[in-house]
């Protein structure tokens, strides 16, 4: 089996080809090199948009691709986000259509629901991607999960399965979540503590796996080892959090943003204090879907450990 | 509701679920025991005085009796947020309330069937003591002890403490989708289906059942949900409310504001009478038209109505 592997070079790219080269022949395309490389895995590096995508789909027979080279960098200028990864998504499913790609397998995010208080405590997959709605800056990556989702339709000869996990967190991932977990000092909102949903980066390298097994397609939320409250989190990991007025977080950290002193845009605190939780008994039922990592583990995988 | 509730929330701060507590032995004074444990810090101070407190007023058995009747992980809550330690030590108030100061008379609480159910009642009083006090009822007069999980207004979220505190004694934003899954766990759910109207309902309009919503009717056929119709009798002349202010309720961004005529809705020492009615069994299509609903809505107000008549009728005062 032929497999290509758009963002590579990435944490989770870097997992997932080597939890699949030794069972698959994996061909990465990222622009980034890849640092640590199994010998037996071909690197591409090359930008995806490019005509360098065709030729790699041209000249080897692909039977699945994994495109997970998606950007989430708030620093980035929106247009130059937006053209990466809608393009680029763009460009991996035309690819896939033309040269009779067998599966595809694209990474999402639970983000793509958006926190809000309107939530109910667990969205299924059928729930309206409202992210934007509060956070237009994130409008890109709902756009790339309805193109693989009009795929999915538009091409029922291909099994397309899109996954949306909750926040990965993992050793030397630097995601926002992870980052934030991280921090010695982090601000909590004062008087909120949503309850959280985080899955471990191998885990999420698991289930990109289990979704190229023949058969499964479809539209699926994982969940990692359960949900737990923000600040049970940080007890865990002996921070101590810093209680911000929500009033006052807002425009404090918007200037923080803007004076770069701060890498978070001030929506992201949304994230602290609304639910964004989701129902991953679709995907758990339908593959016996079963976390490697306890939710202590997954939280305590932060610091490295 | 903040400045009401906000209170116990000095608690907040979740105590860390040691293997130990889970198995200690239990004896006839054991509450008094309970502080022999390692505490940090004032809130865990507070937190365990309140547990203790709560104990000491609903019998010391009663974290035994409640011990593994609810789900939770390793920190010590369920997948919704409820934590029954948090929830055990938050009670405390409420429980003296509903003694001392409300001085609640139950009757009928026998009745509710065991597994899903929906306790549908009437609400009043600007504040939510009727549905603590309902809350309080299934906790310590029910055999065995109930945890009940109401459906809040999607507001509640947007506050804070209260929607941290809401979460952890087991309240709900009120969507269908959680509704329906608190039911396909088998929960006891409150539903008020006036909502906001019944509430913040002039004092005029006591003991007058606004308009019901339809959505808890839809849930119940659809989840195959007995529901107990309850009627409480008392809070509605607990903050008599003769205005609603609407420019002041948009200013705070709340969706009502009822003035009393002291102001602030500082509930007055009224007795409590809390009636449950015989379950109700309906069937039929969930999806059917609102007018077919509407019929089967009709009979459990008039099931509610018909209590509280009652109810009022054998009083003899508001306050005694």
């Amino acid at each position: 089996m032929k497999v290509v592997l758009t963002g590579i070079s990435g944490n989770l790219g870097r997992v997932v080809a080597k939890l699949l080269h030794r069972e698959a022949h994996v061909i990465g395309i990222d622009r980034r090199p890849f640092i640590g490389r199994p010998k037996d895995v071909d690197h591409v590096q090359a930008d995806v948009r490019k005509k360098k995508t065709d030729e790699v789909f041209r000249k080897n027979r692909i039977d699945a691709v994994i495109h997970m080279g998606i950007m989430h960098d708030p620093r980035m200028s929106a247009e130059d986000h937006h053209s990466f990864n809608v393009l680029g998504t763009m460009k991996v499913l035309e690819c896939a259509a033309k040269y009779g790609v067998k599966k595809v397998v694209m990474l999402s995010s639970a983000n793509v629901y958006g926190p809000s208080p309107d939530n109910s405590n667990f969205l299924t997959e059928e729930s309206p991607l409202m992210a934007a709605s509060r956070f237009p800056s994130v409008r890109d990556l709902i756009e790339v999960d309805m193109l693989a989702h009009g795929f999915f339709w538009r091409h029922p000869e291909i099994e397309t399965v899109v996954l949306r996990p909750v926040h990965i967190v993992g050793p030397s991932i630097k995601n926002a979540p992870s980052n934030y977990l991280r921090l010695k000092r982090p601000w909590l909102m004062a008087g909120f503590d949503p309850m959280v949903q985080l899955i471990h980066t191998e885990d999420v390298g698991r289930a990109m796996i289990e979704a190229l097994r023949p058969g499964r397609k479809g539209v699926y939320n994982v969940t990692g080892p359960g949900e737990v409250p923000l600040t049970s989190v940080f007890k865990e990991l002996g921070h101590k959090p810093i209680g911000v007025p929500h009033f006052l977080a807002k425009p404090m950290l918007s200037t923080l943003f803007k004076y770069r002193l701060a890498s978070y845009p001030p929506e992201e605190l949304d994230h602290i204090q609304f639910l964004c939780m989701v129902d991953g008994s679709r995907w758990t039922k339908e593959t016996g879907w079963k976390p490697r990592f306890t939710m202590r583990e997954t939280i305590r995988s932060v610091l490295g450990e | 509701m903040p400045h009401a509730l906000s209170a116990t929330t000095v608690t907040s701060r979740k105590r860390q679920a040691t293997k130990g507590d889970r198995s200690r032995v239990v004896g006839s004074r054991q509450w008094l025991t309970h502080t022999a444990r390692p505490v940090s810090g004032f809130r865990e101070l507070v937190k365990e005085g309140l547990r203790n407190w709560t104990l000491a007023m609903a019998g010391d058995d009663l974290d035994r009796r409640l011990a593994g009747s609810r789900p939770q992980n390793e920190y010590g809550v369920d997948p919704f947020g409820f934590s029954l330690d948090y929830a055990l030590s938050a009670i405390g108030p409420f429980l003296w309330l509903y003694k001392n100061y409300f001085r609640v008379e139950t009757f009928g609480v026998d009745k509710v069937p065991s597994g899903r159910v929906l306790l549908i009642s009437n609400h009043s009083g600007q504040l939510p003591f009727d549905a603590a006090m309902i809350g309080v009822a299934m906790l310590t007069q029910a055999q065995p002890p109930r945890t009940i999980r109401s459906m809040v207004e999607k507001w509640v979220p947007t506050l804070p403490w209260v929607s941290t505190f809401m979460a952890r004694v087991g309240q709900i934003v009120g969507t269908p989708e959680n509704c329906r899954r608190l039911l396909e766990r088998d929960e006891t759910i409150l539903v008020f289906p006036e909502g906001i109207k019944g509430i913040a309902k002039l004092y005029p309009q006591r003991y007058q059942l606004q308009e019901f919503g339809m959505g808890f009717m839809r849930l119940a056929l659809e989840t195959n949900t007995p529901i107990v119709p309850v009627a409480v009798v008392g809070a509605e002349e607990q903050a008599p409310a003769i205005m609603n202010i609407k420019p002041l309720a948009k200013l705070v961004g709340f969706p009502v504001m009822p003035m009393t005529p002291w102001g602030v809705p500082f509930p007055l020492p009224v007795k409590y009478r809390l009636y449950f009615g015989d379950p109700l069994f309906f069937t039929g299509r969930s999806d059917d038209d609102d007018a077919e609903l509407e019929k089967k809505v009709k009979v459990v107000k008039a099931s509610i109505q018909t209590m509280l008549e009652q109810g009022l009728k054998e009083r003899k005062a508001v306050f005694w």
